[in-house]
């Protein structure tokens, strides 16, 4: 299905990272946001606030962010497409919501502009420390699917990505954003209506005696209906069955979850998706996403211009994790690098993977800046290096 | 063409951040560049330093942070102090500073430097506000680097509703200022 061209802000644009995330969720077809106000994310919901009058729906600033991201689950229901924005203190507020939402299976998007913590910790700068939070945060197993653009123009497409991410396997969908390409200013290209692809959501056409609201397709995915429709439906966060009724037994808790895990897991290949920068030949991978990718790549040119065969895979997708390339990978690189702004997140994801095949190091990073370029190439020559030698 | 750094410094309220965004935006929308435009500055509104950062080049932009700009705009004594170290000390590096706000003290040998009273400008136009765009005016005559329309054009879309003609008067008298005064300035 194509975009509604009123939400569609066609044209080349300068605009920073937080305000192209807001016109990928209009351009998505997003027509409510609720949200409190929180640095670097702010500016994400302040150009909705200003947007949506001339596109219609509604803003809603809330008293805090439990509240925004429950108000969620209401717009969902109600047949809104929807999302929240936030950075890390918000975000530990969210977890009791993202819970709910996996469970009642509600599509929604949230996007986390991370900065430095814990806690309150650096407001304006930049960290990736959430990105396990995104993965585990809430209690209970589930699963969700967690994007990291790069630049204002993926901040663009990766919030329109998330949105059809949500309505296709109805999820709950992170845009992991860091505060370097928020407030980064660059070129975003907006491309017409017509050239942007929308999942719309999975209403069902069954008549009102035969639909049952969590009972799954082949996929593994219920259909939807609006709340005030006319469906007998009941959204709870209770273990329930596939009519929505609360069950206690261990049974109707194997299937449910197993479905909330396999819808995801069964379409890993679907969902994964990364960039591969001269990997083909390299001996030493570095495997990097959002702004740190950037500077990762930096030290990548660097290195092939001193002759070292260095090359970039940069997750675009994090969750699920590219696991079955790294694993190719790891049967023919002779060493991982991993730059992240945090002391190992992602890291611990590529060694599980790597098992023991390769070495792979982190070089850490406490947040509130990115990383120096050399740093990472310093790590990609002493991986090469320790090869020659030998 | 190889990646050019710009840095812009000065003081919160001064509008550095704004005329760093007219030239990026002049740059990107108007002559096909890829600009990474970063800035820096505190917590405060007014006062305490602040800063806007570009890397312009006709190349994907990997790495968005300037190291040793080519070209360095401050309009703050404490600005200059903090940014002209890092400048890169080779031909066509260029130092633009307000005349009587920044005086410049030990000047890589290879830079060119050229002043403007863009505060003095504002004042005369009615508004200090627009320092600003009198500062980006001076900055397109000084370097070349941007087509005055495409900076005009970039201008008329950044400020607010009905403050257009103001701001482009004070980029022009920067911008006059530049060509009448240059080879003198920049002896």
């Amino acid at each position: 299905m194509e975009a509604d061209p009123v939400g569609v802000l066609t044209g080349i644009h300068f605009l920073d990272g937080d305000q192209a995330c807001c016109e990928g969720a209009l351009a998505a077809g997003c027509r409510f946001a609720a949200g409190y106000p929180i640095t670097p994310s702010t500016e994400v919901v302040e150009r909705f606030a200003q947007r949506v009058p001339q596109v219609g729906g509604i803003f809603v600033q809330m008293e805090d962010e439990l509240a925004s991201s429950m108000a969620l689950a209401g717009a969902v229901w109600a047949g809104a497409k929807a999302f929240t924005v936030t950075s890390g203190p918000g975000f530990s507020l969210m977890m009791e919501y993202v819970g709910y939402a996996a469970m009642t299976e509600t599509p929604c998007v949230i996007v986390n502009v991370q900065r430095g913590g814990p806690s309150t910790g650096l407001p304006t700068l930049p960290a990736q420390a959430d990105m396990m939070q995104a993965r585990w945060g809430s209690h209970g197993d589930y699963q969700i699917i967690a994007l990291s653009p790069n630049s204002p123009q993926e901040c663009f497409d990766l919030t329109v990505d998330a949105f059809n991410f949500a309505e296709q396997y109805r999820v709950p969908v992170f845009v992991m954003m860091d505060e370097c390409v928020g407030h980064m200013t660059e070129k975003v290209v907006i491309p017409s209506p017509s050239e942007i692809e929308i999942v719309p959501r999975r209403f069902t056409r069954l008549p009102h005696d035969k639909y049952l609201p969590f009972r799954a397709g082949v996929d593994g995915v219920p259909e939807m209906v609006r709340a005030g429709d006319g469906y007998g439906i009941h959204v709870t966060g209770l273990t329930h069955d596939e009519r929505g009724y609360p069950s206690t037994s261990a049974e109707t808790q194997r299937q449910l979850v197993d479905r909330l895990m396999n819808k995801i897991r069964q379409h890993t290949d679907e969902i994964v998706r990364y960039e591969e920068n001269a990997v083909e030949d390299a001996d030493v991978v570095v495997i990097a996403y959002g702004i740190t990718a950037r500077v990762a790549m930096h030290a990548v040119q660097m290195a092939r211009e001193r002759g070292v065969a260095a090359g970039l895979l940069r997750p675009i997708v994090v969750w699920p994790f590219p696991e079955k390339r790294i694993r190719e990978l790891a049967a023919r690189t002779r060493a991982f690098v991993v730059p992240e702004i945090n002391y190992g997140q992602i890291v611990n994801e590529v060694e599980r993977v790597v098992a023991g095949r390769a070495p792979v190091q982190l070089i850490p990073g406490a947040g509130g800046a990115v990383h120096h370029p050399e740093d990472i190439l310093e790590a990609i020559i002493s991986h090469a290096s320790a090869e020659v030698a030998k | 063409m190889s990646a050019v750094e710009l840095q812009f410094g000065g003081f919160g309220g001064q509008g550095v951040i704004l005329a760093g965004m007219v030239i990026g935006r002049g740059l990107v929308l108007y002559e096909g560049y890829n600009v990474s435009l970063t800035q820096s500055f505190g917590p405060e509104a007014r006062g305490g330093a602040c800063g806007v950062q570009l890397v312009v080049s006709r190349d994907p932009i990997f790495y968005p942070y300037v190291s040793c700009p080519q070209i360095l705009v401050t309009l703050s004594q404490e600005a200059y102090r903090k940014f002209s170290p890092q400048m890169r000390n080779e031909d066509g590096s260029i130092l633009l500073i307000e005349q009587d706000l920044v005086r410049p003290e030990k000047i890589p040998s290879s830079v060119r430097v050229a002043a403007v009273p863009a505060m003095r400008f504002a004042e005369d136009l009615g508004r200090k506000m627009v320092l600003n765009m009198v500062v980006v005016g001076f900055f397109a005559a000084a370097t070349g680097f941007i087509k005055p329309e495409s900076a005009q054009r970039a201008i008329a879309e950044s400020v607010p509703e009905g403050t257009q003609a103001l701001n482009l008067a004070a980029f022009q008298k920067g911008y006059d200022y530049g060509i009448q005064h240059l080879p003198r300035v920049c002896a």
